[in-house]
């Protein structure tokens, strides 16, 4: 019976097995950033231990990390986390792009960007969203900071192997459609646990024909679906990517390489612990209207009512969430009124996602009551998308245009959204507070997002594109 | 970390599914390069309003959960962010249990990390537990050894518990010292490791 890439990889890095432990997995590479990581460089300081892979390991500044008016920090605190890096780099070993740097970026933007997410790795960060990775068809996965430390000073992590799902995305995806859309329906139609216990591969037609950074997208926002990680089986797309990217192999050893990654993609026969199935046709523009990624709607649809839930739960559920919204029942998503747009975070924040929301923008105005930032996901990425200029195209239409960061999608540093205000958001989380204590999140793609920018509202951006040209 | 065995304290029903880290541990409170004094800032922005009152009617707030150790909840707590700055939170506050019929794999761990026993118990019983300890204060005694809750009512709930982690919470262990006495595997891997 053939394997999947799920059992495949795993079973490459197990350094110790025993009945009744997790397995003993080895980490292939290890993403730092400002946030998760002080308490663990500090942990290996008060015991006397060293960072055993520093080749290993990258890190980078970006939750924190200011988006205008740069080098200057306002926020003391935030700025003692900055320099708490920066000290621990140079302290550990640790190659870093820090605050500045032409290779600064978000973590999950930078990694596959500068060649170091390559597939077959393991690869951990404390950051939920290291899913993102698994786009390539690496096992990839956030940790907590006790597990920062672990793998600082011993490269491995025990683990449970966990059960393998698929989700195949099967037919061809419609017009004007984007992954972003494809992930949200994922999680509107199975839940928001959908993925718990198991790591999950993409798979089908519609999954293979995305570009890298339309899988990074998926992958991405697997964890929302409680996967543990979020992978895509490596193919001639993939290998195009890495290419000559900087940390990849070279010549010769890219093609030892390359024999190798695409040795690693699912057999034809694989089977998996669990099946999910959604057709692509189905899938439309997704705008979501509650407080977690699975409260999403198709753009044609209506806020739910509780007449569309059975269990107390959801139905109490659906009122929180409408109440925290501002929402009614029933209203339709097109009448929903937005005052921000934030087009960025390690979803939406690559040179494809800048192309599409600009393509839309294109000789068209913001509208009067909105407000709207771009945060490119990294120093590369706005500097390649200036070369196009795409920040004209924003710039002139009444987008700011930022330095990189993650700036809106979390809100810990200044780009916060007012409280009862309302921001179509290209980032991966709507939770109450999200992007500022009462800001309301709608998760869309950056097409949406653009086409709501400049209509003052949600709308379909199909439509949108065809009737305003 | 410290060693957890036997737990006896009224519980604190929390009732709602889906309570993701944002909500445990906001992110403004996320600044911090310490591993302790995140107590006060748990589920900060329910326990007060806007201008930093109390919310009388969240259940944190109310005086007779004051001395809880043991938070209960619905289905997938812990969700979202991988911040182990919300099971620091939860043990400064005072918890260490917490019951649900599921939790999103990362937080899981990060308890296990912390010293912070997380139950499983099936809906129905979370839902029994959550309906009691709502209509009246209502103590359980946590067991892990035996993998039981019991209800001062006398009803007892088993849950099951991987048998690595019930070593490691019984124990107190650092995972970390542990794993350097397999040194010699580690170096023997890494020697034939592939690596491009």
């Amino acid at each position: 019976m053939g394997k999947n890439i799920i059992e495949k990889i795993w079973d490459k890095h197990v350094v110790y097995q025993e009945e009744g432990k997790p397995d003993l997995l080895y980490i292939d590479l290890h993403l730092i950033h400002e946030v998760t990581s002080p308490q663990a460089f500090e942990g290996l300081r008060i015991n006397g231990r060293k960072l055993r892979r520093p080749d290993l390991s990258f890190a980078t500044m970006d939750h924190n990390v200011p988006t205008k008016n740069l080098p200057t920090i306002n926020d003391p605190i935030a700025k003692n986390q900055i320099d708490t890096l920066a000290k621990n780099a140079v302290e550990f070993g640790v190659e870093l792009a820090g605050m500045g740097h032409p290779d600064q970026g978000i973590v999950h933007v930078i990694g596959p960007e500068l060649g170091l997410t390559q597939p077959g790795k393991t690869i951990v960060c404390g950051d939920s969203h290291t899913s993102t990775h698994g786009a390539f068809g690496a096992i990839a996965f956030g940790i907590g900071t006790s597990e920062v430390e672990h793998v600082m000073s011993t490269q491995t992590l025990w683990q449970n192997k966990p059960k393998t799902m698929e989700i195949r995305v099967e037919g061809e995806l419609p017009v004007g459609v984007a992954a972003k859309d494809i992930i949200l329906a994922i999680i509107s139609k199975f839940g928001i646990g959908v993925g718990t216990g198991h790591i999950v591969e993409f798979t089908g037609e519609a999954i293979h024909k995305l570009s890298m950074e339309e899988r990074m997208t998926i992958c991405n926002m697997s964890i929302e679906g409680g996967a543990k990680a979020g992978l895509v089986s490596p193919d001639q797309i993939t290998v195009d990517y890495i290419r000559g990217r900087r940390y990849a192999p070279q010549g010769e050893k890219f093609e030892e390489a390359t024999a190798y990654w695409l040795s690693l993609a699912s057999d034809e026969d694989a089977t998996y612990d669990e099946v999910r199935i959604i057709q692509a046709e189905e899938i439309e523009p997704i705008v979501t209207w509650g407080t977690n990624p699975s409260m999403g709607s198709g753009i044609s649809k209506n806020v739910p009512t509780q007449a569309d839930y059975e269990d107390e739960s959801d139905k109490s559920a659906l009122q929180k969430a409408l109440s925290y919204m501002g929402l009614e029942e029933g209203q339709a998503l097109t009448t929903i009124d937005i005052q921000h747009v934030f087009i960025g975070s390690c979803t939406n924040s690559r040179l494809s996602d800048l192309r599409a929301a600009a393509s839309v923008i294109q000789g068209r105005k913001v509208h009067d009551n909105v407000t709207a930032i771009v945060v490119p996901g990294s120093h590369t990425t706005k500097k390649l998308a200036e070369e196009e200029g795409l920040d004209k195209i924003f710039t002139d239409a009444g987008f700011e245009w930022r330095e990189t960061g993650c700036s809106m999608c979390l809100a810990m540093n200044d780009d916060v959204v007012p409280a009862g205000e309302r921001c179509a958001s290209t980032s991966n989380r709507n939770f109450e507070g999200r992007q500022g204590t009462g800001a309301r999140t709608h998760l869309v793609s950056p097409p949406m997002a653009a086409a709501a920018a400049i209509a003052g509202h949600f709308v379909d951006v199909r439509e949108f594109v065809k009737e305003t040209v | 970390m410290e060693p957890i065995n036997i737990v006896n304290s009224i519980i604190t029903p929390l009732d709602r599914k889906n309570v993701d880290t944002d909500q445990i541990i906001s992110k403004e409170f996320l600044k911090r390069i310490e591993r302790t004094g995140f107590g006060e800032f748990l589920f900060y922005h329910w326990r007060f309003d806007a201008d930093g009152n109390e919310v009388k009617d969240f259940v944190l707030n109310k005086p007779e959960f004051k001395d809880s150790k043991i938070l209960v909840a619905q289905d997938n707590f812990g969700c979202g962010s991988s911040r182990e700055h919300a099971p620091w939170a939860i043990l400064d506050y005072g918890f260490n249990v917490v019951i649900a019929p599921s939790f999103a794999d990362i937080f899981h761990n990060n308890c296990y990390k912390n010293g912070i026993l997380p139950i499983k118990l099936t809906e129905a019983e979370c839902d029994e537990i959550l309906a009691k300890g709502l209509k009246a204060p209502y103590s359980v005694e946590v067991n892990l050894g035996n993998q039981t809750v019991t209800g001062e009512d006398g009803i007892v709930y088993n849950f099951s518990i991987d048998p690595y982690y019930k070593e490691t919470l019984l124990n107190g262990w650092d995972e970390i010292a542990l794993t350097i006495k397999y040194e010699e595997q580690i170096a023997a891997y890494e020697a034939q490791r592939v690596a491009y």
